[in-house]
């Protein structure tokens, strides 16, 4: 009998484990830092959409749960569908101005394109999320909604299985696939966001081109949201080591 | 009370829309993308608040 055993085979558990460690390390998930770049309003929209897609899910679960009669019949199920319809205009108020924030920035650089695009899909899914609700409010507005929007979905030919003055398949899709899709998508956004760091403004690109340095490679995204060091050679988001240049600075 | 707690316009009328040219939109739309737009812009200008301790840890 030899005196060592065989390796282990890996468990399929393990493989995805450490595949999602190594891609998602855990100190990148909340960092203590931020790069000095962020001290900016711009960078609050997409937080702000992230908050209010979070009243968006607590109110429609508390309307979902008392049913489609409770926010015409009850004030305070009309308040909750107040609340409903506000936060979903703030989401997309900060959404697109969000979108606009990124897009002038060209935050797909440094192989952040897979950021870009799930953001970019997260607002074509919002937008049928957000129409469904307006048929689902069982009034005559969406009646009115209804009946007029359904000629454009049989001109596309979808009207056999989309059809909007179905009350139940309408209700449906608001409160679950389109909501699973959204939420799913903007976890993959954010989740994409930490692995490759905030996108520095186009100054500090730059710079770092003019240093010889690589296109920001994950390694270094990651440096973004680590510890602080104070001496401007790591932590930077991919800004070259030395001399650490105005605006470069780590902020806590 | 619960008329003086009401909406500051009323809401409750038929939509006001702007004709120009082969644009046709509701002036609460328009208002809403010019509000965006302002919100844009004072994003970019307004300087960011920085907190005392910050300017310490600045290498």
């Amino acid at each position: 009998m030899s005196a060592t055993s065989p390796p282990a085979r890996k468990s399929w558990t393990v493989t995805v484990r450490e595949k999602a460690v190594a891609a998602l390390p855990p100190e990148t998930m909340f960092p203590d830092g931020q790069p000095a770049y962020m001290s900016s309003w711009i960078y609050v929209f997409g937080v702000l959409s992230l908050a209010s897609l979070a009243i968006l899910l607590l109110t429609g679960t508390i309307l979902a749960l008392k049913g489609p009669m409770w926010w015409h019949d009850d004030s305070i199920g009309h308040f909750f569908n107040s609340l409903h319809m506000w936060a979903v205009e703030l989401f997309f108020f900060f959404m697109v101005i969000h979108l606009w924030g990124k897009y002038w920035m060209a935050a797909w650089r440094g192989g952040r394109a897979r950021v870009w695009m799930t953001g970019a899909i997260t607002f074509v899914i919002a937008i049928p999320c957000a129409l469904t609700g307006y048929v689902s409010q069982q009034n005559f507005d969406a009646q009115w909604i209804s009946t007029q929007a359904k000629d454009a979905m049989n001109a596309a030919g979808i009207g056999s299985f989309f059809n909007l003055m179905n009350f139940g398949q309408m209700y449906s899709w608001h409160i679950l696939l389109f909501p699973v899709m959204v939420v799913g998508v903007v976890v993959a956004h954010v989740l994409l966001v930490r692995h490759h760091g905030i996108v520095p403004p186009f100054a500090l690109d730059d710079q770092r081109f003019a240093a010889g340095g690589a296109p920001e490679p994950s390694a270094q995204a990651h440096a973004t949201h680590a510890q602080p060091t104070g001496d401007g050679a790591s932590g930077d988001g991919g800004i070259p080591a030395s001399p650490a240049p105005s605006g470069t600075e780590r902020e806590q | 009370m619960v008329r003086d707690m009401a909406a500051i316009l009323n809401l409750n009328t038929p939509a006001h829309v702007i004709h120009f040219w082969v644009i046709q939109i509701t002036l609460a739309n328009l208002l809403v993308i010019i509000l965006m737009i302002v919100v844009f812009a004072l994003a970019i200008l307004l300087p960011f608040p920085r907190h005392d301790h910050d300017q310490g840890s600045s290498s």
